[in-house]
């Protein structure tokens, strides 16, 4: 019997997904049929969200990986007893292996890792294993052998732009800050990923946590801060501790505290939770949240460069951005340039989500096609529908039509459609997916999240929400879009943050490649996805009902009646349309009109 | 939480003296200790900091972590993300009022229950999701969602 090492990813999907029962009955074999020579440790996400829970068995003597997906304590048992006791490999189960014949192989085709390099792999609470995969050797070249112009010359020269969304240089806003006169600077980490459907941040702090920190620390060497801050939104507590815990490990190696690796370069770093404000993404608002106060925008010029935290230079960063600093440093800024585009370098994470047959995290090389992500990389449309749209950029994003499915994912050829690279959240939509509704969904999110500064944030998104919802009730009038366009400029144009300045993204370009879509809500009073409720209801063929009653005991509301022999029919007026029937009916004789 | 044992609330506000912009980090412990954030908690505060009721009050309210009334027993989040959106977050939590017999988010009149949303829960893959008392629950279906609430 080999040697083996079994990884069970333990990020918060794989929890979810009941990876914990897995570990757990693992754990239990392990010790009852005694096989101390069987190490079990948990990894973070790799990225295969729609096969978690996931295995791997990895054969420490050969080397040799196979990855087990969708694994529950059964399979676990089976596993155990025929690949761990046995070397019978369970061909039926294996997402992807070293020997190639897993049946997600190609998933990894067109990615490239750079960030998601250790996701999955390593054991996330353990230094260990990140300093046995090349970690920490940027700080130590850093420190040993460039001066901080070499460092921000490099990040410069790799050409690496904010993942956060804006896409600003990195390199450059480092020269700002190195640059700005003061006795003390603030490095701060913006891990307040609030983008809904955006998940990127959260997978690469819970499972390669000392990356972020690695980039950190080389940024605050950089731009001469001796005091740090991670901003991480409360509602991701894993994240959370994954980094205590890499904090604590990375000072009590000498990475961390005064006089870092013998050098008179000293930087503590620590964790601000907080507290479920999406505006606090937004770098001033941030800064005041830091400070204790509310968290609202404020005018930039001073750029938090100058006048930051207790009004001190503050240079921020996002998770993906400080992920990419040390493979920078390590191999250097023009393999990095090769990858991606002229303007846009290197690779982006993304978290695919929506009506995708594989949902979960990948990493591209800039400049790849949406067509190449959602339909070679994920797989293409769940149930083989036809594809409608792609919502990429999350709330100041917007909705990408099949005819621009060919747009190089990059910043500037994102802008160009109306949406914007955002963060990476991506979220896949089908023809069941009703346009109009997602506008409203995401303006119903901004106006709720709105600080209420700004008056054309504060009012124009709710008023744009309301006419949005009557459109769905089937209230609308046609002037409603001209309308709708008016307040969309003016909030673009009247806001100072970048939560206002983007908020009408997704009614825009819904507006833009979606117009019938509206029209036939508006004018024929139909919703064409079938999705507002006010405008669909749901019928019984009686050629195709079998009077087998599902129907009527599915339904809360007691609005189905009949009896044996005699087609059933929905009473209208008690209908409160929950679409139950329609999913339990097992003959297709529920319709929706 | 066994709030005998807790700190009390003039406790954890020295707790964090020493730290700068310690408003949010003592807002966060009184409420993972008690709950809420009372009324008395932000006169306690206001006692013995520098900072003015109407700026606590500002601050707990600004953030949606916040609490300012009793909540019920068992939290339930419901994930409002735009994959869960898409997967019927509505359908999830018209059953889950329903259910409860609640009209809006809010908490049910036995206390038993506190229904809340949540911009997103980063579990997109599984969607549509909810969170109760911090575990969360994916793939949820009308039924699923009643055998759930049915076994607290």
């Amino acid at each position: 019997m080999g040697k083996y090492k079994i990884t069970v990813g333990m990020g918060s999907c794989g929890i979810a997904a009941g990876a914990k029962p897995v570990y757990e009955k693992l754990q239990k074999l392990i010790i009852e049929k005694n096989h101390p020579e069987v190490t079990l440790e948990e990894t973070g996400c790799v990225g295969m969200c729609y096969k978690e829970p996931l295995v791997e068995i990895i054969d420490t003597e050969t080397g040799e990986k196979t990855l087990y997906g969708g694994i529950n304590p059964e399979k676990a048992e089976k596993i155990f007893a025929e690949h761990v006791e046995s070397n019978e490999i369970i061909h039926d189960w294996v997402v992807k292996s070293t020997r190639n014949d897993g049946s997600e192989e190609n998933l990894f085709d067109k990615q490239y890792r750079i960030v998601l390099s250790r996701t999955g792999i390593i054991n996330p609470e353990s230094i260990e294993d990140y300093l046995n995969t090349d970690g920490y050797k940027a700080l130590q070249k850093v420190i040993s052998s460039m001066s901080q112009t070499d460092v921000i010359g490099e990040i410069k020269k790799s050409g690496l732009r904010g993942r956060g969304g804006a896409g600003f240089p990195t390199g450059l806003k480092w020269e700002f800050a190195n640059k700005a006169e003061g006795d003390k600077k603030y490095m701060v980490c913006n891990a307040d990923e609030g983008d809904p459907g955006a998940f990127m941040d959260r997978s690469v702090l819970e499972g390669d946590p000392h990356s972020v920190i690695e980039g950190m620390i080389i940024g605050a060497y950089a731009i001469g801060a001796d005091e740090g801050y991670i901003y991480c939104r409360a509602e991701y507590p894993l994240a959370i501790k994954r980094l205590n815990i890499a904090i604590k490990q990375a000072e009590e190696k000498g990475f961390l505290g005064d006089n870092i690796l013998g050098s008179d370069f000293s930087f503590h770093l620590s964790i601000k939770q907080g507290a479920g404000a999406f505006v606090c993404g937004e770098e001033t608002a941030l800064i005041a949240s830091i400070e204790g106060k509310r968290g609202m925008p404020r005018i930039r010029p001073p750029f938090p460069a100058q006048s930051g935290i207790w009004g001190k230079p503050t240079n921020i960063n996002n998770v993906e951005t400080l992920a990419n600093i040390a493979w920078i440093i390590r191999n250097g800024s023009d393999k990095f340039a090769s990858l991606g585009t002229e303007k846009s370098k290197g690779t982006k994470v993304f978290s695919l989500s929506g009506k995708v047959k594989r949902t979960g995290l990948i990493e591209v090389p800039m400049g790849i096609t949406l067509r190449e992500i959602i339909f070679d990389i994920a797989g293409g449309i769940k149930d083989d529908k036809k594809f409608k749209a792609v919502q990429v950029g999350g709330p100041s994003g917007g909705c990408i039509p099949e005819s621009l499915l060919d747009t190089p994912v990059d910043y500037d050829s994102l802008s160009a459609t109306g949406a914007i690279m955002g963060s990476g959240g991506m979220v896949v939509m089908d023809e069941d997916t009703c346009m109009v509704s997602v506008a409203r969904y995401f303006l119903n999110f901004t106006q709720n999240e709105s600080c209420g500064k700004c008056t054309f944030c504060r009012v124009g998104t709710k008023r744009m929400y309301e006419t949005l919802d009557r459109i769905t009730e089937g209230k609308g009038k046609i002037e409603d879009l001209n309308k709708l366009e008016e307040l969309a400029y003016m909030t673009k144009e009247s806001s100072l943050c970048g939560l206002g300045q983007t908020a009408p993204n997704p009614v825009l370009t819904t507006l833009k490649y979606f117009r019938n879509e509206y029209e036939a809500h508006i004018i024929d009073k139909t919703c064409p996805a079938k999705e507002c409720k006010a405008l669909i209801k749901y019928e019984i063929d009686p050629d195709k009902c079998k009077s087998c009653s599902i129907c009527a005991r599915n339904c809360p509301v007691n609005a189905i009646s009949g009896e044996k022999g005699v087609p059933y029919v929905i009473d209208q007026s008690a209908c409160i349309k929950c679409g139950n029937c329609f999913r339990v009916c097992p003959f297709g004789a529920v319709e929706v009109k | 939480m066994d709030i005998k044992n807790a700190l009390s609330i003039e406790e954890i506000i020295a707790k964090h003296a020493k730290e700068k912009g310690t408003l949010i980090p003592i807002l966060q412990e009184i409420q993972e200790t008690y709950g809420y954030i009372s009324k008395e908690a932000i006169e306690t505060i206001s006692k013995n900091t520098d900072y003015a009721e109407s700026d606590i009050y500002g601050v707990a309210t600004f953030y949606s972590q916040f609490k300012l009334e009793e909540p019920g027993l068992h939290n339930i989040k419901i994930c409002q993300g735009t994959a869960c959106h898409v997967n019927g977050a509505d359908t999830v939590k018209d059953v889950i009022l329903e259910e409860l017999k609640l009209g809006d988010y809010g908490t049910t009149s036995d206390k038993k229950f506190t229904v809340e949303h949540v911009a997103c829960l980063g579990c997109c893959s599984l969607a549509p999701v909810m969170m109760i008392d911090g575990v969360v629950y994916g793939k949820l279906t009308p039924d699923k969602i009643r055998k759930i609430l049915k076994s607290f």
